[in-house]
């Protein structure tokens, strides 16, 4: 991986020169980034190196300040979330995110429905749309929830509302997943199938992926990017990554980096 | 604000759904429901038979109202505290072409309803972008203004005098009698509420439910939240602006109070009462609150507010659900 492949000249996700200031500071600073199509795209870096404000603004949440955000060569900068959902860049949150009053399977039939015009029509009977209750039991499924299709988001586990929010994101048929922490707060048996879970979807697609479990990263990642203080500290293949002293530096201090040469 | 308020008391449990991965309309079973439903339609046919006949027209007017507010405040999750702006524009409105263009009063009554859209386009437009007490401050904002204006405006609302004898024409029918006109006006109520009932029972009525829950989550779903929002308000101020031209044409007359903040909080009041997130309980409020008030001033007590402030405080410390929520609340533990 690394090319941009066969899905044209552009790079799947591109951001140039992404700025984002908060009162004077800056969260990210002057990040540069491209996302070949069709490669799992891990960011790292300890916590307040950006990250989550760098996903923010791949997926319209937040404008930047400066700098421009590209969607396979078309420029996105500056579009509202559901614009970019539209253009097939889904999210997940890192903190769940769901509503919690609808069952598991309303929730996809609620995704599924987002392309159409259906959600519009105040005057059609809800019932209209068991049109998307096939397709939306077949990505419970996927994520295995079929047996909890019924269940309000509120009742759901931790781990469950997770595999939940990865069926919500693949119901909107992104050419671009981002995912901001997928495994975060999951017990090991829950990671190992998260991690198989992805590594069954990215086929066909692109992902963006937010993580600090570096085995996680080291099983799905063809490329990493470690963010320090906004800015991109290293980039390439995972094995050259890990063993850059920079990285090092960056999570363990210096006396890391000489502990490791003695 | 919008995610304190408990807004639907009852929630489906997984294996009480008489339909597997459904949690809407399974709390009460089906033919519980159609009873009420019958039950509901009888009242509504028996109601000024019972009642001072004025009062059952005023019941109907605040009904529609109240269920105004409720889809915005239950089921989007936007509290609206400036909704008089639309059920008196309405009234105004209605009041106006009935005067100078002798329409029969259902079309008047759509005017006004029109013109309460007409309004919410601009007010909608600025207020969606906002949300909890920001919401319901530039609601009340825009309300306010609309008040002054129409105070202001003499030469078409005569001011503090108000609109007087607004006739009541419905091709030559003789409708003077309050008793005949509860039954005209009927059909239009019960469009209203029907109006409202499919837009929350619809694939729109799931989104708006969707976006009450968590608006950042819809956002990324590709859901333009605003527009959404704004989609729910007009529907809202027209359903307001048919209560509030019908409560024109019933009193044939209009006065400046139909403007006044005090009848948004009325309109909320009733909401709360009946049980917010319910559509029915708006409509069991209005009903108490009306008949409440009716019975107060009929017996000479003066401090109507009083009284209903005090249920209402009453109500939102021990009855949270209000009386429809807590009544549906019980029915899903038992059932």
């Amino acid at each position: 991986m690394g090319t941009d492949g066969a899905a044209g000249q552009h790079p799947a996700l591109q951001a140039r020169g992404l700025i984002k200031e908060f009162r004077g500071f800056r969260a990210v600073d002057g990040v540069d980034l491209a996302v070949a199509a069709g490669s799992v795209h891990a960011l790292v870096g300890p916590n307040g190196a950006g990250k989550t404000t760098l996903f923010n603004l791949l997926t319209g949440f937040a404008p930047p300040t400066a700098g421009r955000i590209e969607v396979a060569g078309v420029d996105v900068t500056g579009l509202a979330p559901e614009g970019f959902a539209r253009r097939g860049v889904a999210r997940s949150f890192q903190i769940t995110s769901l509503f919690g009053q609808l069952t598991a399977l309303e929730h996809v039939e609620l995704a599924l429905q987002s392309g159409s015009s259906l959600g519009w029509k105040f005057w059609r009977s809800a019932k209209l749309m068991r049109r998307y209750t096939p397709r939306a039991m077949e990505l419970l499924d996927m994520v295995g929830l079929a047996d909890l299709a019924g269940t309000t988001a509120d009742a759901l586990a931790y781990g469950r509302k997770r595999a939940l929010e990865l069926a919500l994101a693949l119901a909107l048929e992104p050419s671009v997943l981002l995912l901001d922490e997928p495994t975060a707060g999951m017990g090991l048996e829950d990671v190992d199938r998260t991690v198989a879970l992805i590594a069954a979807i990215r086929a066909g697609r692109t992902v963006v992926m937010v993580e600090h479990n570096m085995s996680v990263v080291g099983a799905l990642a063809d490329r990493v990017t470690v963010l320090q203080s906004g800015r991109v500290l290293v980039e390439g293949p995972y094995d050259e990554v890990r063993a850059d002293e920079r990285v090092i530096t960056a999570y363990l201090g210096e006396g890391a980096v000489r502990a490791a040469h003695s | 604000m919008s995610t304190t308020i408990e807004t639907q008391g009852v929630r489906a449990e997984p294996g009480a759904a008489s339909e597997p991965g459904r949690a809407g309309g399974t709390i009460v079973p089906r033919w519980l429901r159609w009873t009420l439903a019958g039950a509901a339609v009888l009242v509504a046919l028996w109601l000024p038979n019972g009642l001072y006949p004025t009062v059952a027209v005023d019941i109907a007017c605040w009904a529609l109202f109240a269920v105004a507010v409720d889809l915005l405040l239950g089921y989007t999750g936007l509290m609206s505290f400036g909704h008089a702006a639309f059920w008196g524009t309405s009234a105004y409105a209605t009041g106006l072409a009935a005067i100078h263009w002798g329409l029969p009063f259902p079309a008047a009554v759509l005017v006004g309803a029109l013109a309460a859209v007409v309004l919410a386009v601009p007010v909608g437009y600025l207020a969606v972008k906002r949300v909890g007490i920001y919401f319901a401050m530039v609601t009340l904002a825009f309300a306010q203004m609309v008040y002054y204006i129409a105070n202001q405006w003499r030469s078409v609302t005569q001011g503090e005098n108000g609109l007087q004898r607004v006739p009541r024409e419905l091709f030559g029918l003789d409708l003077t009698d309050e008793y005949f006109f509860y039954y005209a006006a009927l059909p239009i109520v019960a469009g209203g509420l029907f109006l409202v009932w499919r837009a929350v029972h619809s694939p729109f009525g799931r989104v708006l439910v969707a976006i009450r829950d968590n608006p950042a989550r819809a956002r990324a779903l590709g859901y333009p939240v605003h527009r959404y929002k704004l989609a729910a308000f007009l529907l809202s101020a027209f359903t307001a602006g048919l209560g509030g031209g019908l409560f024109a044409i019933g009193h044939r007359f209009v006065s400046l109070d139909v403007l006044h903040w005090t009848t948004s909080g009325k309109a909320v009041i009733i909401v709360v009462l009946g049980g917010i997130g319910t559509l029915w309980g708006p409509v069991v409020g209005a009903a108490g609150v009306t008949r409440l008030e009716d019975w107060l001033s009929f017996a000479g007590f003066e401090q109507i507010g009083l009284v209903t402030g005090a249920i209402f405080v009453l109500a939102v410390l021990i009855f949270r659900r209000g009386v429809w929520g807590t009544v549906a609340h019980w029915l899903r533990r038992r059932g």
